[in-house]
C-alpha cells in the first residue's frame, strides 16, 4: 500500500458498466513525510474520501478485494482515511 | 519477497471492515547488505514485528493469503522477521 492525497474528481458517463456508482478520485501520491511523489493514478474510492485528506491506496489485483470492487475493472482502491502517520527517527 | 525494515506506523479510523484490528507499517525496503533502497510502503502485517526490525514482505495478491479466510485489502504484506541475512557478493 502507498499514502496518496486525494486532489481531484473524475466524472465519467461511458464506462464498463461494473463500474457504475463507483466514486473516482485523482489521488498525487505522497511519502510518509507528506511530500508530495510525481504521477498521480484514478482511484475508485470505497471509504467516502474526501478532498485533500491523505488515503491508504492498495494498488494491482488486491485492488478488487476492496468494497464493492469484487470482479469489477479495477487496479486502484482508496481503502482507508489516514488519521497520523509516525515515522521513527 | 523483499527485504526491508520497519520504520513507522499509520492510523487509520474510517477504512474497509477487512483492514479492522491489523496493523499496518511503513517499511523501507533495504538491500542484502541492508542499505536502504526505494520508495517507502505501508503494510499490514501477520507476525507482530516492531519498530527497527529487519523483516522480508510480499506483494501483490498473494500477501493477503496470510489473513484468509478474512479478506483484508492489502497489497503488501510483511510476513517474516528476518533473523540473520548472510550475503556474500560476488567480487
Amino acid at each position: 500500500m502507498i499514502l496518496g492525497r486525494v486532489v481531484g474528481t473524475v466524472v465519467a458517463t461511458r464506462k464498463d458498466p461494473r463500474l457504475e456508482g463507483k466514486k473516482l478520485l485523482i489521488v498525487k501520491p505522497v511519502t510518509p513525510d507528506g511530500e508530495d511523489e510525481s504521477g498521480y493514478v484514478v482511484s475508485v474510492d470505497t471509504v467516502s474520501a474526501g478532498y485533500r485528506e491523505t488515503v491508504l491506496l492498495v494498488a494491482g489485483s488486491s485492488a478488487r478485494m476492496a468494497e464493492g470492487c469484487k470482479d469489477t475493472p479495477v487496479d486502484s482502491a482508496i481503502v482507508g482515511i489516514v488519521d497520523t502517520v509516525q515515522l521513527d527517527t | 519477497m523483499q527485504l526491508g525494515r520497519v520504520i513507522g506506523r499509520v492510523w487509520s479510523t474510517v477504512k474497509n471492515s477487512g483492514l479492522d484490528g491489523q496493523r499496518l507499517l511503513v517499511v523501507q525496503p533495504v538491500t542484502p547488505d541492508l542499505k536502504p533502497a526505494g520508495k517507502r510502503l505501508i503494510c499490514a502485517d501477520c507476525t507482530g514485528a516492531g519498530a527497527g526490525e529487519l523483516i522480508y514482505w510480499c506483494r501483490g495478491r498473494e500477501s493477503s493469503f496470510p489473513f484468509l479466510p478474512v479478506e483484508v485489502q492489502t497489497d503488501a504484506t510483511i510476513v517474516g522477521i528476518v533473523d540473520t541475512v548472510d550475503y556474500y557478493p560476488e567480487p
